[in-house]
């Protein structure tokens, strides 16, 4: 369905019909003083053939190093068929559907995604996705003090493990609406939720888990679901979805299960590039489905009875219910969804475990090779999926550097979001990664450290 | 034609109450209100011991055109909601002068004016006309 935008004559006509002079004058009632001509730090705008140039020079800059970060962002492989499909003229939209129903082979992909991260995560349905992992936590914690009816609370509390870019975002948007965001004390020995961290008398609206942590640990998500259900409050689950391939899925956790899941659906076929665009996804058991924010898929039947897709429950969206909407998020990050959908589909439940499975290993055996060198150990024993946190004897910066010199990004560092860590390095080998790469990585920090 | 009890009051957001013998009010919408309404799918119910202002939102009720608050035709206490219209909000469209209730409150003398059911049927004339 083609976009069709105004024609200079056909805005003129409006304007006219309407005893408008200009556009400038629809926005008459808007003060001078609030009006602003130009944004600070906005260059002036381009041409094409420029900003095509000034692109390709940046992207060259970037090159092509042995990239071995995560920290919530991962490269995986990306069948060719992925974007291939995801790219033809008839998926290739950015956005929502608008008249929706006229597009239903849009709506049917929609509708098996929601029913793919259903599964993944356990829970009963699916919105059709929000921008990201971290604005998809805010929109969880707002979800919840919206569906938590009992609870007078507007705290959250977040385990140690939540990626602290994520409660950055959550509260930056949350937290003007009267959402606190406060973090659970670490215990620095095992990265994970310090042992009598979990009082009896805390209050919580939500408690936040994730899994695997940011650093990689596994967390006890059975017993501080259960704690969290026992205060009355809901349980967010934020999960990277490669790893509900092996994992249990958040609505198998505890007694109950969690009340939703949100996170980043980049790993799912998306390539990791700075900013995005990634996706975030949202799952919630059933009962809470009115208030999750965003669109949901419906299948149905028309009046012939055949099946057909549907925008279901708009009624709580903002174009019906206007301020009162439970969510301003109208839209998904569609093409991005498409990408994940037919990820999902060409790897199927078994491909994605083998992705999950071959990526922990690969990381399990970089950080053999990386922990033989004197100097750095593994900064937590317990298990791990695909990324774990290193210990050097020397600041991690310049390491960095001299990896960088030899065209590999060597990992994430610690420093700035965990000080109490000391020098560490955050690494991840995911299923991209050979024996041969592995080595190489292996045989650069060997040379930096001697 | 709308039907309209004699033995209730009314607002012009038409929501109804009865005043009960305990004292307490009783508060749906009206017969107007579910037909312009449609279908209901859903009702979203006040928690009991909840206090609400003379006119403030109580609950909402969704059809799949559109959702609409109830507002509390007076103030006071939740004292009782209608769960059975968790599982069966038609209760509404069926019957709204009866098991369509949605709220019984406990008045806490925050009131303001009341239309008369001649009163509220001029209003509605007035809608239609």
């Amino acid at each position: 369905m083609p976009f069709i935008p105004h024609t200079d004559d056909d805005t003129r006509e409006m304007l006219e019909s309407i005893g408008a002079k200009s556009i400038d004058d629809l926005f008459d009632e808007i003060p001078a003083e609030l009006k602003i001509d130009s944004l600070d730090g906005i260059p002036d705008a381009m041409s094409e053939m420029e900003i095509t140039r000034l692109m390709r020079e940046r992207a060259a800059m970037d090159g092509a190093p042995l990239c071995f970060i995560g920290a919530g962002a991962y490269e995986h492989h990306i069948p060719q068929a992925v974007w291939d499909i995801a790219t033809r003229g008839e998926y290739y939209s950015a956005y929502t559907p608008y008249q929706a129903e006229a597009s239903q082979g849009t709506l049917q992909t929609i509708y098996e995604y929601q029913s793919m991260i259903t599964e993944l995560t356990g829970l009963e349905v699916s919105n059709a996705s929000l921008y990201d992992g971290a604005s998809g936590l805010a929109e969880a914690a707002l979800m919840a003090v919206r569906s938590n009816r009992k609870a007078k609370s507007r705290q959250v509390l977040l385990t140690p493990g939540v990626n602290p870019t994520y409660a950055k975002v959550a509260n930056a948007i949350a937290g003007s609406q009267g959402l606190t965001f406060d973090y659970l004390p670490m215990d620095t020995s095992t990265g994970n939720l310090k042992p009598g961290a979990l009082d009896d008398n805390a209050d919580p609206v939500a408690v936040v888990i994730q899994q695997p942590t940011f650093l990689g640990t596994l967390e006890d998500v059975d017993r501080i679901t259960d704690w969290a259900h026992a205060r009355g409050a809901f349980v967010i689950a934020i999960a990277n979805p490669t790893s509900l391939a092996v994992l249990r899925a958040p609505g198998h956790w505890g007694e109950q299960g969690a009340d939703i899941a949100c996170g980043e659906g980049q790993p799912l076929g998306v390539p990791v590039s700075s900013g995005g665009p990634y996706f975030g996804y949202m799952t919630c058991k059933e009962k809470h489905v009115r208030q999750m924010p965003g669109r949901i898929i419906g299948r149905t039947i028309d009046l012939e009875g055949k099946p057909g897709f549907t925008l279901t429950l708009q009624a709580r969206e903002q174009h019906i219910r206007r301020s009162k909407a439970t969510s301003n998020i109208c839209t998904n990050q569609g093409l991005m969804v498409t990408a994940a959908t037919i990820y999902m589909s060409l790897l199927g439940s078994d491909g994605l475990a083998a992705v999950a499975r071959h990526s922990a290993g690969n990381t399990a055996r970089l950080v053999a090779g990386l922990t033989s060198i004197d100097g750095i150990e593994r900064l937590f024993d317990g298990p791990a999926f695909h990324e774990v946190a290193l210990k050097f004897d020397r600041p991690v910066v310049p390491v960095l550097e001299a990896l960088a010199a030899k065209d590999i990004l060597g990992g994430y560092d610690l420093g700035a979001d965990f000080p109490d860590l000391g020098d560490a390095l955050l690494v991840c080998a995911t299923e991209t990664k050979t024996e041969a790469d592995i080595d190489v990585y292996v045989e650069a920090m060997r040379e930096v450290f001697a | 034609m709308s039907e309209l009890p004699g033995d209730l009051q009314y607002t012009s957001d038409h929501e109804w109450l009865r005043r009960e013998e305990d004292g307490n009010v009783t508060v749906g919408i009206t017969d107007h209100a579910q037909s312009a309404l449609g279908d209901l799918v859903y009702v979203e119910l006040p928690e009991v011991n909840q206090e609400v202002e003379n006119g403030g939102d109580m609950a909402v009720v969704e059809s799949v055109k559109a959702a609409s608050d109830v507002y509390a035709p007076i103030g006071g206490t939740v004292v009782a909601v209608n769960d059975a219209l968790s599982d069966d909000p038609e209760a509404i469209n069926n019957d709204p002068y009866g098991e369509g209730w949605i709220v019984k409150l406990e008045p806490s003398g925050d009131e303001g004016e009341l239309l008369s059911p001649d009163a509220y049927q001029a209003l509605l004339d007035d809608i239609d006309s």
